[in-house]
């Protein structure tokens, strides 16, 4: 057994988290900069934390990862980062030329109060950010949040510095992408092309983070949402929110500075949440809905119709953030199927409200986030109460080999499969894909586990 | 093997490295980018701070202590005090693999903990929250040991880790508690987080259990962590040989052996940059001799073990060392026989950790291929030129805050294994008793060597010298591979190895020769973007 020492008993811990369902702050705002076309991603802090965001990250889509740090000694943590932002930045302009610099804080440089906004200023005062360029911040402090709110942070930072009203309304729509893969990115992008909207998604890190296979690296690859577009935000007609944890601060800060209004949805997972995506998207940009998005989703309802004798009743177990757990779970009761245990380590008002509405339906499940939220704690529910089923990142494989349950990988990091950046999991198609897991892990065991004279041709 | 002449001038590829960095940026980094020659050997500059906003492969103080020494073992239950994300990255991403001895034996390994740490705590300090965690995970699991790792934000608050394991070692009875300060900022790079893991287990491990394993010819092996399985080879050849293995420190190791070590009769160092300290205090304190050796490649295997053999000086252990050479030897040269031809000639470059980039030229020395540059990421000038430079290395700042321990000879337990006359006899006969003659003696005359390369730097060098493989880590793989060139991952062999000892070596073999001439390198150009069939097609399509 790889994880022997976990007792079935729960008892209540106030020190110790074991097997966290979250990371920090950072990484989530490293991910949001390289959305943004020409941006490169710089960690102000010890070398570390860059060289583990970068390293997870690139486990994750095996593609190149670039971020600076400010590489923090004893000095600099006592006298402060000053000086090694400023030297940073100088050094980046001469060497890797980006359009944009996302400067992140980490847990160290927010100990000492290091303040972003001066020092970005300063080097703007100092002449250090060449004319054109741009040194962008964002506040995340690994002891607050996690790497949820991290992102919502970077993208919030991106929103507030880049957007600008002309005192013209353009004719689109900004659409706010939560923590997604490129792969959904991607997705959102061709919904709504087939809708005929005319959309600015940020951040966007299609065709950074799934870039192919040229001979050639691009350091900084074609995809991520331009300044250009980025400063027309604020002539949106009005900005759509995918999630309210990664993606609503965003557009609130946006209606703040520029009054664009924004409506937040969930983001569209599954079948709910998609008719859901598709309406109000269709309703802000005053189009009809088109019949061949009728017939995508008509796909995916005849294969939940074909298949409900392998879903209903079935129990899941399953741990992520926020923004993917809500409408998945929505999506898992949808399908008859019985959403038992679910954890994730990401603090906040706002997800535990919107869980207690979804789960109405199901009075039965153990529900936690936050702080005591871990994935030791899902694993003693398991032992207690057995499930079918198990959706999560990969960490999930120890939990699922203990105690031989079927497997589903989804959400972040994912570091032994691929397919995630390259497949969505959100619309209709990305429902289909997420049912073709599920139903493929079902029907392996049944055929791993059918006696002789059970095994079945057609499934 | 040939020598670099066809390459371009090295003192121009060191001009165009540093070409685009600011004044003194370019400065500090020529100092650091080396025209190698064995037989003088250059001074290299390491083991210095990187330049802020450079795009270094280096990590942390923590990751040195938490991720690289402490982290094998699999029975100490090792809490991360700190924000959730060290502890979180350090969880199962090394590969060091363990074997417990039965089901019901401790291992660790598998679980990730923290105190996660939240703002109140930095406000108002973490100690209360520290010591909650440490009797929850005595409660839970009642481990022989609780280690505590600092990240950045602890030695900045104040929180006294020492001080809270003292205490909690007290209360609990019979669970050894002891704290790493690691922060994150300490020091330049993981070493020195390598210097303090040394220091707490040194301090706090080493010495504490007197039993007397069996066995003729007792050692440990030091540096070495169980990537992909490297030890359990390693133990497979000892076991064979009739070599007794008291602790590995720390692959597939247990809190048992490390307090037992000292009742070995020799240490050997596999990695020098990460473990040496704990070779040198051995010494002092029980008169232990540390001895270099490689068991990367199968020659040098084979000449690390009759190394042994000719420190305990037995003629059984001789012959029967020379017998596991004869045994495992053929199976090598079989496979090195049909691969050779195929990776003769070929280049390497290796950028990577603060042993591997020496060790593994060994390998690909037996492939017949040629190193044209290579470098550390994180280590000293001693693992470049040799211990003998050790009297001349500056002290600056950052090395400074790193506690070296006063050791003294043990009272009771101080019994040198050898006479100075003795390990004098041994070093003439080439044993590099207590030393280490680094990198650079072994690498070709204008060679480079470049200490703590930078993402930039590397571009160009691969630009340059067109390596047919590049050997680094998990940051450095992709963007390599995007340039068309193949890159072995030395921390994490790409999921693969083991590559030590016999067994080992064949496996490198087999995945080099997979890399260098695998096809699909060939393929990435679309067939209609190579030269010429653009204006096939168009005419083609005229004639039609």
């Amino acid at each position: 057994m790889l994880l022997r020492h976990t007792t079935k008993e729960v008892k209540e811990r106030e020190g110790l988290t074991i097997n966290p369902a979250k990371t920090c702050q950072p990484i989530g705002a490293m991910y949001a900069a390289l959305g943004v076309h020409g941006c490169l991603p710089h960690s102000h802090g010890s070398q570390g934390c860059c060289s583990y965001h970068r390293s997870t990250l690139t486990r994750h889509y095996k593609e190149p990862v670039m971020a600076a740090t400010s590489s923090f000694t004893e000095g600099a943590s006592v006298f402060g980062g000053q000086a090694n932002l400023l030297s940073a930045i100088e050094t980046i302009f001469s060497v890797y030329d980006p359009d944009i610099i996302a400067v992140h804080s980490t847990c160290l440089s927010e100990t000492i109060g290091d303040d972003l906004q001066q020092i970005t200023k300063k080097a703007s005062d100092d002449g250090k950010i060449p004319e054109g360029k741009y040194v962008i911040y964002a506040s995340t402090p690994s002891f607050v949040g996690s790497h949820v709110t991290g992102y919502a942070n970077m993208v919030t930072g991106i929103a507030e510095q880049f957007a600008e009203s002309s005192g013209e309304k353009k004719n689109q729509v900004n659409i706010i992408a939560g923590w997604m893969e490129p792969s959904d990115m991607r997705e959102i992008k061709r919904l709504s092309a087939e809708l005929g909207v005319k959309i600015v998604l940020f951040p966007d890190t299609s065709d950074v983070l799934d870039a192919p296979q040229t001979g050639k690296h691009e350091f900084y690859p074609k995809g991520g949402t331009t300044v250009e577009e980025l400063k027309s935000t604020g002539d949106s007609k009005c900005s759509l929110a995918l999630g309210c944890m990664s993606a609503e601060p965003a557009a609130i800060a946006l209606e703040k500075k520029c009054k664009t209004p924004f409506e937040t949805v969930d983001m569209p997972i599954g079948l709910g949440a998609t008719d859901r995506f598709i309406m109000t998207l269709a309703k802000a940009a005053g189009v009809a809905v088109p019949d061949s998005i009728t017939a995508e989703r008509g796909r995916l309802v005849d294969v939940m119709t074909d298949m409900e004798q392998y879903f209903h009743g079935k129990k899941v177990a399953l741990f992520g953030d926020p923004d993917q757990i809500i409408p998945l779970t929505e999506f898992l009761l949808d399908l008859g199927m019985k959403p038992m245990h679910i954890v994730s380590g990401t603090p906040g008002l706002r997800f535990e409200k919107r869980m207690r509405e979804i789960l109405e339906r199901a009075p039965y499940a153990n529900f936690r986030n936050g702080m005591g939220a871990d994935m030791f704690l899902l694993h003693q529910w398991i032992k207690n109460e057995p499930v079918d089923l198990l959706i999560g990142n990969t960490y999930g494989k120890y939990i699922a080999r203990d105690e031989d349950i079927p497997f589903v990988r989804f959400g972040f990091p994912i570091l032994d499969r691929i397919g995630h950046s390259y497949f969505p999991s959100v619309g209709y198609t990305g429902g289909l894909r997420l049912l073709e897991k599920i139903l493929g892990v079902f029907m392996d065991r049944q055929d791993r586990d059918a006696l002789e004279e059970k095994f079945e041709l057609v499934m | 093997m040939e020598p670099m002449n066809h390459y371009p001038d090295p003192i121009k590829i060191r001009e165009e490295l540093v070409e685009k960095y600011p004044a003194k940026v370019a400065k500090k980094r020529t100092k650091s980018i080396i025209i190698n020659d064995p037989e003088t050997i250059p001074e290299v500059q390491a083991n210095v701070r990187t330049v802020p906003g450079i795009i270094t492969q280096r990590g942390c103080s923590y990751a040195g202590c938490k991720g690289v020494v402490l982290g094998p073992t699999r029975d100490i239950v090792n809490i991360v005090h700190g924000p959730i994300g060290c502890s979180f990255y350090a969880w199962l991403t090394r590969r060091n693999q363990t074997r417990p001895e039965s089901p019901e034996h401790e291992n660790f390994i598998t679980y990730c903990f923290s105190t996660d740490m939240q703002e109140e705590h930095v406000v108002f300090g973490g100690e209360k929250k520290l010591k909650l965690a440490i009797q929850e995970a005595y409660d839970l699991f009642h481990p022989k040991a609780i280690a505590i790792f600092s990240t950045c934000p602890v030695g900045l608050i104040g929180d006294d880790v020492h001080a809270v394991s003292k205490e909690m070692r007290e209360k609990l009875g019979d669970c050894n508690v002891f704290g790493f300060s690691c922060e994150g900022y300490r020091g330049v790079s993981q070493s020195a987080g390598h210097h303090i893991a040394n220091n707490g287990v040194f301090k706090h491990m080493v010495g504490r259990n007197n039993d007397q394993k069996e066995g003729k010819f007792k050692l440990n092996l030091l540096g070495e962590y169980n990537i992909g399985g490297d030890a359990f080879e390693i133990e497979r050849i000892f076991e064979k040989c009739g070599i007794t293995l008291v602790a590995s420190f720390s692959g597939n190791s247990t809190v048992g052996a490390l307090e037992n070590a000292h009742t070995a009769d020799l240490n050997v160092i596999m990695c020098h940059r990460s473990i040496n300290y704990m070779g040198e205090m051995m010494e002092t304190k029980y008169g232990i001799p540390w001895m270099k050796v490689n068991f990367v490649g199968a020659e040098s295997t084979a000449k690390s073990l009759r190394k042994i053999a000719e420190y305990f000086d037995d003629e059984g252990l001789k012959v029967r060392v020379e017998e596991v050479i004869a045994e495992e030897m053929p199976k090598v040269k079989a496979v090195i026989d049909e691969i050779r031809p195929r990776t003769e000639g070929k280049t390497a470059m290796l950028f990577v950790g603060g042993s591997r980039a020496h060790h593994y030229q060994d390998l690909f020395t037996e492939l017949g291929m040629k190193t044209v540059a290579a470098g550390y990421e994180f280590a000293h000038r001693d693992d470049y030129e040799g211990r003998h430079v050790l009297p001349n290395i500056k002290i600056d700042a950052d090395s400074k805050n790193i506690e070296e321990l006063k050791v003294e000879p043990d009272p009771e337990k101080y019994n040198p294994r050898k006479s100075e006359a003795e390990l004098e006899a041994l070093k003439e006969k080439g044993l590099e008793i207590n030393g280490y003659e680094g990198m650079m003696k072994q690498m070709l005359k204008k060679s480079l060597v470049v200490d703590d390369v930078s993402h930039y730097e590397s571009e160009k060098l691969i630009e340059i010298y067109k390596p047919d493989i590049f050997c680094a880590g998990i940051k450095e793989k992709y963007v390599v591979q995007k340039m068309g060139v193949p890159l072995k991952q030395l921390h994490s062999y790409d999921y693969g190895g083991p590559y030590t000892g016999f067994v080992g070596a064949t496996n490198f073999y087999r995945d080099i020769d997979r890399m260098v001439n695998n096809p699909v390198w060939k393929m990435i150009k679309a067939p209609w973007e190579k030269t010429g069939n653009e204006a096939e097609l168009a005419a083609s399509y005229v004639t039609q």
